[in-house]
């Protein structure tokens, strides 16, 4: 028999724990692939019946995700013929492309309102973090609790005196007043977790910078920051899912320039009947810079789910 | 390298008086170990050296000029703190080279990389360069701790405890490292300390503290041989003085109320019958525990001594020392 130690897990739990965790991967990566798979389905596959798992992929719903069209005759597409590769797709179906949609717009400005006010909620939460952990600030307590009590509701319950407000202030459809919605609500999450981060940082390091030459904002930006790393990192990455994803205030608040993904990507189901896969191919799309942000600064983010427990 | 000197300080942290007006001269080139029990003041006086702290009251004055409102940075000093010294994020070359790339100093990289590697060679630590700070051993991390100090020439060394969290060989080298570089680079340091070896050994001049307020200065001899009081002569001194009534043994002077006697001030063989309750052997010196009229007093023996519990032994007072009813010296 061999001896067993109490912290490390038996074979079977480990076993066990695998299967757990692959199983749990299964399950919510489906719809995830299955949305993917969709994006590359002819419209006649996306919705046949038993669905089809082997299916021959096609760019079709990424033409149509990217472009408007019109329905031709047999006549105009003899004289127009076909030049490129997503012309001849188009055109197997009898349509031409009349120009591009406004799909590329939309998902640049939600990577301009998404970025900027994750930009700007880190920047903000950081400074305000700092300033809570490190120096007197009167009624501290109440300004944390108050900061905190933003959030006691759903955002969405402040709608309307938000409706009123932009408009009056001639925020309504603009980028800045998008990434100034988005940095408000994030906020009260940025400063309560970066205050946890910058908190366990103990002080005696920014003190002996001190003493070593450093100012207090240098020592801010050479110690503190490279220490609160992991917090910031995961702290982006919250407040960059929740900006990306936001779809009620993005419906409201925008329509023709500062729109979003969120709002527009219904809007293709509408467009030449029900167009499931061009749906697909925008939300596959759509998953990839949150994808990318966060394998980018995963390294942190494992760290950060533990709260900074284990750095001292 | 500067003198240093606080006059009339005092820092209270809400109802604590941390330091009441302390006055404390530094001469260039001096090494003053500060002594006191938890609580004293010892690490709030470095830090209001080091301008951590604004005192309340009283000056600050280094190499002649009033530091009493400069930062941290203009002030000119180092610090070796007791925990946390190094930057986690840095190697052990990076952390070196931190205090000389500051913007007050803005050394050439070349003379960085010079001097960073004389520290490093003289504290041994040259092999270790490029690991992460945290990847090294205690007594590692303090000796780069330590090196971030010496690679710059400052105004005075403040150091706090620095070799409390180390193993006792360690420590025991690390002192005389730590005296040695202190004498060849005639650096003026002041270090906090409750170890008596530590304080014994390194200064060339000792303070005391009791409550935040300095109680005696002098040479480690001084504080050892000629205490102002109880509290002064209880601080030094393995095995601890034994304190006692002082009509415990003839020939008190008038107004004693205590009589402290060291291992060396008690005379075997002759006075008043002791009972012995304990031998202990430490292998380099052997405690007698005894008891005199139901007090105890503990003392040094002959290393190889063949006195065994219960035998008894006549002892009495030599050039004891003897304090009044407040502890104050009188004789």
């Amino acid at each position: 028999m061999s001896g067993y130690s109490i912290t490390e897990p038996s074979r079977r739990t480990k076993w066990l724990a695998g299967v757990l965790v692959a199983a749990y991967a299964v399950i919510t990566l489906i719809p995830l692939l299955w949305i993917i798979a969709t994006g590359f389905k002819s419209n006649t596959d996306a919705i046949a019946y038993p669905p089809k798992v082997v299916f021959t992929p096609t760019l079709e719903g990424y033409v149509n995700l990217f472009t408007v069209q019109n329905r031709a005759t047999p006549a105009q597409l003899a004289e127009n013929p076909p030049e490129t590769w997503y012309d001849r797709i188009v055109a197997d179906r009898g349509m031409v492309i009349s120009g591009p949609s406004r799909f590329g717009e939309r998902f640049i400005n939600s990577v301009i309102i998404g970025f900027g006010s994750t930009f700007l909620s880190v920047l903000l939460g950081t400074l305000a973090a700092y300033a809570f952990s490190r120096y007197r600030v009167p009624l501290k307590d109440d300004l944390l609790f108050f900061i905190l009590s933003t959030r006691m509701m759903p955002p969405i319950a402040v709608a309307i005196p938000i409706f009123l407000m932009f408009r009056w202030a001639g925020l309504s459809d603009t980028h800045a007043g998008m990434i100034l919605l988005y940095t408000a609500v994030n906020l009260s999450l940025a400063v309560w977790l970066l205050k946890g981060f910058i908190d366990e940082i103990p002080r005696e390091y920014e003190e002996a910078a001190l003493i070593d030459g450093y100012t207090r904002f240098q020592a801010f930006v050479k110690i503190v920051l490279p220490q609160a790393a992991t917090g910031i990192a995961s702290t982006a990455i919250f407040c960059l899912i929740f900006a990306w994803n936001e779809y009620a205030f993005a419906v409201l608040l925008t329509s023709g320039t500062a729109q979003t993904a969120p709002p527009f990507i219904p809007t293709i189901i509408g467009v030449g009947g029900r167009d499931w896969p061009a749906v697909a191919a925008g939300a596959t799309l759509f998953l990839v810079p949150v994808m990318v942000f966060t394998i980018l600064l995963r390294r942190h983010l494992l760290r950060g789910i533990t709260f900074g427990a284990v750095r001292k | 390298m500067a003198e240093v000197a606080l006059r009339g300080v005092s820092k209270r942290f809400g109802a604590v008086e941390a330091v009441a007006d302390l006055s404390l001269t530094i001469a260039h080139g001096e090494f003053v170990v500060l002594l006191g029990p938890t609580g004293a003041g010892k690490t709030t006086t470095l830090r209001l050296i080091a301008g951590l702290e604004r005192p309340d009251r009283g000056m600050i004055a280094i190499d002649g000029r009033d530091a009493t409102h400069e930062t941290p940075a203009e002030r000119d000093v180092t610090m070796v703190f007791q925990h946390y010294s190094l930057y986690p994020h840095m190697t052990v070359r990076e952390n070196l080279a931190f205090p000389l790339r500051s913007p007050v100093l803005r050394t050439p990289e070349e003379t960085i990389r010079t001097r960073v590697h004389q520290v490093a060679e003289t504290l041994q630590i040259a092999h270790k360069l490029d690991n992460r700070a945290t990847a090294l051993s205690g007594g590692e991390m303090q000796r780069v701790a330590i090196g971030r100090a010496l690679v710059r020439n400052p105004a005075i060394h403040l150091m706090d405890e620095p070799l409390s969290s180390l193993d006792a060989k360690l420590r025991a080298d690390l002192r005389v490292e730590l005296k040695r570089i202190q004498a060849d680079l005639g650096a003026t340091i002041l270090y906090v300390t409750h170890d008596q070896i530590e304080a014994m050994t390194m200064a060339t001049r000792i303070g005391v503290l009791d409550a935040g307020r300095l109680v005696q200065v002098g040479s480690p001899r001084e504080i050892y041989e000629n205490p102002v009081s109880l509290y002064v002569a209880g601080r030094l001194g393995q095995p601890r003085i034994n304190t006692l009534p002082a009509d415990l043994f003839p020939g008190a002077p008038a107004g004693a109320a205590t009589i402290a006697l060291r291992p060396e001030h008690v005379r075997q063989g002759s006075g008043r019958p002791a009972r012995v309750e304990r031998v202990e052997r430490l292998g380099d010196q052997t405690r007698l525990h005894l008891t005199l009229d139901g007090h105890a007093i503990v003392t040094l023996a002959e290393v190889h001594t063949d006195l065994e519990p219960g035998d008894t032994l006549p002892v009495e007072p030599q050039n004891a020392l003897y304090f009044d009813a407040t502890g104050a010296r009188i004789a």
